[in-house]
């Protein structure tokens, strides 16, 4: 909402600054966003007289003109060529910024001439880009005087964010009246006088939509001229950035701005029939004021003449009844409509206009009799014309509402301790009327611009409540609502930084855990992956959907039905395939070798819930180059370790696992697996993403990658830890190594060794693995490492051997293996 | 000493002062000491001696067999020396190589931020509640006193997903608030909670992300007031940017969800980027952080909690926001890009998880 100080100070009475007006506007709840102020810029520019203009001894071009600048005299060297004895022009002294050139003026000598200041062109003021000459101003023009002040440059422009609750704020009496029960000035009486009609007839009202529009009234004004309005009211739409049209449009314009309270002209020539209906509209296509053709349709409501509908009810009025230079007489719309039908209308047809953006947030409606007399004023005054009959349909709807504030609760919701003398008079002066007051309470009218207060109270309760929970619910909010709303008011018009602040108190000396057992564990594996040399990523939750279908499902319930952009429309199915692009882009850049991992949703339409909390990770590229290690190319491996790592870091019991060669399709299918707890339970995965995918996404590769499912790692458990099992024993290491055929697993094969002898052997390590020339076809060879931990005394070698002897046999029936 | 004993000496400890590396030494110890050494045949043939000489040669060759085995253990140690010098000189390292590689990972900000918010709200006894990013209409709207109609809404920009059946599209969240609105219905007052998520609104620009993060809290209780309010959020804010002189002011403002509504502003030099009170480098002005307020009573109604008997308070803020001002970042679209050279420089080391003890 735009005004201009000097159009405030229309409705409020006021000496203070505009510092104190816009601190006081945001403090109250009127956020003031912008405030130009170009007559602060201009501030040290007077008006002087050239006393003498004469030739610069030293310069063809220039001449030293002596100034009389109202409180002495100055001497400054000029080279515009309108620089003559006699003249006023803008003044300005050492010292002083020129917004035209960015420059602070300094006392200096031209050509041997001392110059201590400089008289402005309008380019140099920054009002224009006239830089022909100096500004040459009238005789009349007051030496010494301000020239923002006297040329009318000094009305800042003042822009302030009203809130949804505050329709009566669009308005600039609104403002005022806000300003003023602030203690900024005094709002000034407005009461407009009731126009006599002095004849008969012209359009009639008729309401078939009456929920929509509840009342309505017009008024004829005829043998009226439609010329351009008038100079000052073309500068007050000019100041507040609309376009002056025409006399009768420029008024209902104006008042929008002023009263808040959106009027509309129709031409009454151009009408058909002499009623104008209010009803549903009948999917009838009719061209706007903004010259686009719209459709009014059922829940929408037209005014419509005989020839079908003209104006899109509380939104915008049409092009083919509006007024025009030639209008002689005019019919002026003054109607109160329901809010949230205009609001829906609105964003139905995506028309945003001033008139739209007031009625969706209310109209006063104990302000239309009083809207349209001054309206009609106003077009007396500049249209000349006849004054109709006011006529009207329908009837004005019951908007007294009262509220009580009981004075304990400025201090129990408020935490303000505030007399209950200053509440009330600060209500008061907000146009709340005192019906009622005792020592504990006091029962006020609510005013008619306020339909925020006392509202109408509208719940949508979850369904799942008791009944009785709900009502006894809703009938408190009932009880408490309106008075919250008078101590809010209370409380704004003094500020809330005069509410003492309080530190919340403590329910425990020393706080228990913020985070749940789960909520920790998120946490312990992201500093867990950020330890394995991962990047944390946050990458979008969205990706395109070609992408996103690789690497799973991309179904069209999890595709947004307005994407900001066209390949932001799909819910990742994890963020594997975020962390892909993140990947791709990075290479882009130059840096292939990437080491990156979120700990984030992946989104399925599996089951009830449509969001997993999953850890991934992903490598691309090489690791790095040194003279001791050398580089080599990223693999399954590097994934399944930062896998391990994590699991381990939540206490994932490694031995129950499961590797199954069925991981998602977007994995290298070869090398590749599932990880699972269990026959149901699948973990996570990890593997090579898949030469398709390499290639989909223009990445080179190997790319290895792994995802764990936060969400489905059982609830660590809060259990104190078994005593050590401390052997005293010295452990005896010995090392075997197999032939066996090439699709045995090492798990098949270490799992067989570890359960020869569960007592005794207490590790199994592969430290080799062997496949080529030097053994038969089909064949490989594994190495393991056997560790026997005695436990009563020192093994004998004789047991030492039956012990190897049982994980050779124990290996060979589970494995067919032989010893090499 | 008669003259053989003497050259045996002489001959020895030439022979050791010879010796320059253990080998050497050895066979010059295995030929004076060893079975078949000239000492030990000395020794051995002094049962051939007369007897009256026995004595005082078998005293004269105890001496010279302890001097000699003295010099030969010293020359031992010598060269023992002499060779550990030797291999140390060998292996010399030249120690501006670079070590092993060992790449360091890092937290990215907004993990950071999230956990900075959660110690400091957890040491006022917040916990953390969380909600999916798919949300009912119902929980990102209605059920937070804004309905169908309410302007709004228009300010949301909210994405949404296809309807199922009749219900109205689900949406991605536009705020953290629906997470207040599931903790309510699980569960009763007092609560003290903290919501820390993603959040969507389609907008795009150096400011705005279609994805961002907001820090929600909520908190429950008999009697707590907005003095509360403002006292929570001073001591966040003061505890968060580190700055115990911070400046922050409240307006009035308006949200459906609260009521009385504030927005919160903190102290900085606009000129600088600098937070904090005014000082000699100017400063003064105001930057908008957060909304808060008192929990709307329809709000409460709405989750059957009846606002006779609970009142509390809520708050909202941009983690991104915070983030960038206490670390001075200028251009949210980074957050979201993982360019590595960005997630380096920004990121913080796992092993320095917050931690109110160590400053957070």
């Amino acid at each position: 909402m735009k005004f201009t100080l000097s159009w405030l100070k229309t409705h409020l009475d006021t000496d203070a600054t505009l510092q104190q007006i816009t601190g006081t506007l945001t403090r109250i709840g009127l956020e003031v966003e912008d405030v130009e102020d170009r007559g602060a810029a201009l501030a040290p520019f007077r008006i002087a007289r050239v006393i003498e203009a004469v030739q610069h001894p030293n310069a063809d071009r220039l001449r030293v003109c002596t100034l009389d600048t109202g409180d002495g005299t100055a001497t400054v060297v000029c080279g515009a060529p309108n620089a003559r004895t006699g003249m006023k022009g803008v003044f300005a002294p050492p010292g002083s910024f020129i917004p035209g050139t960015g420059i602070t003026l300094k006392v200096g000598e031209i050509r041997g001439v001392r110059s201590a200041g400089m008289l402005l062109s309008e380019r140099e003021l920054g009002i224009s880009d006239e830089h022909a000459g100096i500004v040459d101003l009238p005789e009349d023009a007051p030496i010494g005087t301000s020239y923002a002040a006297w040329a009318g440059l000094n009305d800042p422009l003042i822009d302030v964010s009203v809130t949804p609750n505050r329709g009566d704020c669009f308005a600039v009496r609104g403002i005022a009246r806000d300003l003023a029960a602030a203690g900024i000035g005094m709002l000034k009486p407005w009461a407009p006088a009731r126009i006599a009609p002095s004849f008969e007839g012209g359009p009639r009202w008729q309401i078939d939509y009456p929920e929509y529009c509840p009342w309505i009234l017009g008024r004829t004004v005829r043998n009226l001229r439609n010329d351009p309005s008038p100079q000052w009211l073309q500068d007050r739409l000019i100041s507040v950035g609309l376009r002056p049209i025409n006399t009768l449009v420029d008024i209902t314009n104006f008042f929008t701005i002023d009263l808040g309270r959106p009027l509309h002209v129709f031409d009454v020539s151009k009408l058909s029939g002499d009623v104008l209906t209010l009803r549903p509209g009948r999917n009838e296509t009719f061209r706007a004021l903004n010259g686009r053709d719209y459709t009014v349709m059922q829940e929408d409501c037209a005014i419509a003449d005989a020839a079908g509908a003209q104006s899109m009810a509380g939104v915008m009025g049409g092009e083919t009844t509006g007024c025009d230079d030639r209008t002689t007489a005019a019919f002026i719309e003054c109607a109160l409509f329901d809010p949230i039908r205009v609001a829906l209308t609105g964003r139905r047809h995506a028309i945003v206009s001033d008139a739209r953006q007031r009625f969706e947030r209310g109209i006063d409606p104990a302000l239309m009799t009083d809207a349209l007399e001054a309206a009609t004023a106003m077009v007396l005054e500049l249209c000349g014309g006849e004054p109709g009959e006011v006529t009207e349909a329908g009837a004005p709807p019951a908007w007294q509402r009262s509220a009580t504030l009981h004075f304990e609760r400025i201090a129990g919701l408020g935490g303000s301790d505030i007399p209950s003398e200053e509440a009330i008079a600060s209500l008061e002066r907000l146009g709340f009327g005192v019906q009622h007051r005792d020592p504990a309470s006091v029962t006020v009218a609510v005013p008619s611009w306020r339909n925020d207060v006392a509202a109408k109270i509208e719940l949508a309760q979850a369904e799942t409540l008791d009944p009785a929970v709900a009502a006894k619910a809703a009938e408190g909010c009932a009880a408490i609502e309106p008075e919250a709303d008078l101590v809010e008011e209370v409380l704004r018009l003094r500020g809330l930084d005069a509410v003492p602040s309080v530190s919340l108190p403590r329910t425990s000396p020393v706080p228990l855990p913020t985070l749940t057992a789960k909520q920790a564990r998120k946490e312990l594996v992201r500093r867990t992956l950020a330890a394995q040399g991962m990047a944390e990523c946050v990458t979008f939750s969205f990706m395109p959907q070609n992408i996103a279908a690789l690497f799973g499902d991309a179904p069209d319930a999890l595709r947004l039905t307005n994407p900001i952009a066209a390949d932001l429309d799909q819910l990742r199915p994890t963020p594997i395939a975020t962390l892909a692009l993140a990947a791709q882009r990075n290479a882009a850049r130059g840096y292939p070798d990437a080491a990156l991992f979120e700990v984030g949703p992946g989104f399925t339409v599996d089951a009830g819930e449509r969001q997993n909390w999953i850890a991934a990770g992903l490598r691309s590229g090489t690791t790095p180059r040194n003279w001791l290690t050398p580089s080599r190319s990223i693999d399954a491996m590097d994934a399944k370790d930062d896998l391990w790592a994590a699991m381990i870091a939540v206490g994932v019991p490694l031995d129950a696992l499961v590797l199954t060669q069925d991981a998602p399709a977007f994995y290298h299918p070869g090398r590749s697996a599932t990880v699972r707890h269990g026959p149901k339970t699948i973990l996570g995965s990890f593997g090579e993403l898949h030469p398709r995918v390499l290639k989909a996404l223009d990445l080179i590769g190997p790319v290895a990658a792994f995802q764990l499912d936060l969400d489905v790692i059982a609830e660590p458990k809060r259990r104190r830890k078994a005593a050590p099992d401390l052997a005293p024993f010295q452990p005896l290491r010995r090392d075997f190594a197999f032939l066996v055929d090439s699709d045995v697993t090492a798990d098949a094969l270490m799992r067989a060794a570890r359960g020869a002898d569960r007592n005794l052997i207490t590790s199994v390590t592969l430290f080799d693995v062997y496949q080529g020339d030097r053994l038969p076809p089909g064949k490989k060879s594994m190495a393991i490492e056997v560790v026997f931990q005695p436990r009563e005394r020192s093994l004998t070698e004789a047991e030492i051997d039956a012990a190897s002897q049982k994980v050779v046999a124990a290996v060979a029936k589970a494995t067919g293996a032989t010893l090499r | 000493m008669t003259d053989d004993l003497s050259a045996l000496q002489h001959e020895t400890e030439a022979a050791l002062a010879a010796a320059t590396d253990l080998r050497a030494w050895d066979a010059v110890r295995v030929a004076t000491l060893g079975r078949s050494g000239r000492l030990t045949a000395l020794l051995r043939d002094l049962g051939k001696a007369p007897p009256e000489q026995r004595r005082e040669r078998g005293a004269a060759l105890n001496r010279l067999r302890d001097s000699l085995t003295a010099r030969i253990e010293a020359r031992r140690l010598e060269l023992e020396e002499e060779e550990l010098d030797a291999r140390l000189a060998a292996e010399r390292l030249d120690p501006t190589l670079p070590p092993r590689p060992r790449e360091t990972g890092s937290i990215h900000p907004i993990s950071r931020t999230m956990e900075e918010i959660a110690a400091i709200f957890g040491a006022m006894g917040c916990e953390i509640a969380e909600g999916p990013d798919i949300e009912s209409d119902w929980m990102n709207f209605s059920a937070l006193n804004i309905p169908a109609h309410h302007p709004a809404r228009a300010d949301h920009d909210t994405f949404y997903l296809p309807a199922q059946g009749n219900l109205p599209p689900p949406v991605l969240r536009t705020q953290t608030s629906p997470v207040q609105i599931r903790t309510m219905l699980a569960r009763q007052p007092p609560i003290r909670v903290i919501v820390v998520g993603r959040t969507y609104r389609a907008d795009h620009d150096a400011t705005h992300s279609p994805m961002f993060h907001q820090c929600e809290g909520l908190v429950l209780d008999r009697d707590l007031h907005l003095g509360h309010l403002k006292g929570t959020l001073i001591d966040f804010l003061r505890g968060f940017f580190g700055i115990a002189d911070l400046p922050v002011r409240f307006r009035s403002s308006y949200f459906p969800f609260t009521e009385p509504s504030m927005e919160v502003d903190i102290g900085w030099n606009r000129r600088t980027g600098e937070l904090g009170p005014s000082g000699p480098d100017g400063g003064g002005d105001w930057l908008e952080i957060l909304g808060s307020g008192m929990v709307h009573p329809r709000v409460l109604a709405n989750c059957g909690i009846d606002p006779r008997d609970w009142q509390g308070f809520a708050w909202g803020m941009g983690v991104e926001r915070i983030a960038m001002l206490k670390h001075g970042m200028t251009d949210l679209r980074p957050f979201f890009e993982s360019d590595i050279r960005w997630l380096r420089h920004y990121g913080f080391s796992s092993l320095a998880p917050t931690m109110l003890h160590e400053g957070a």
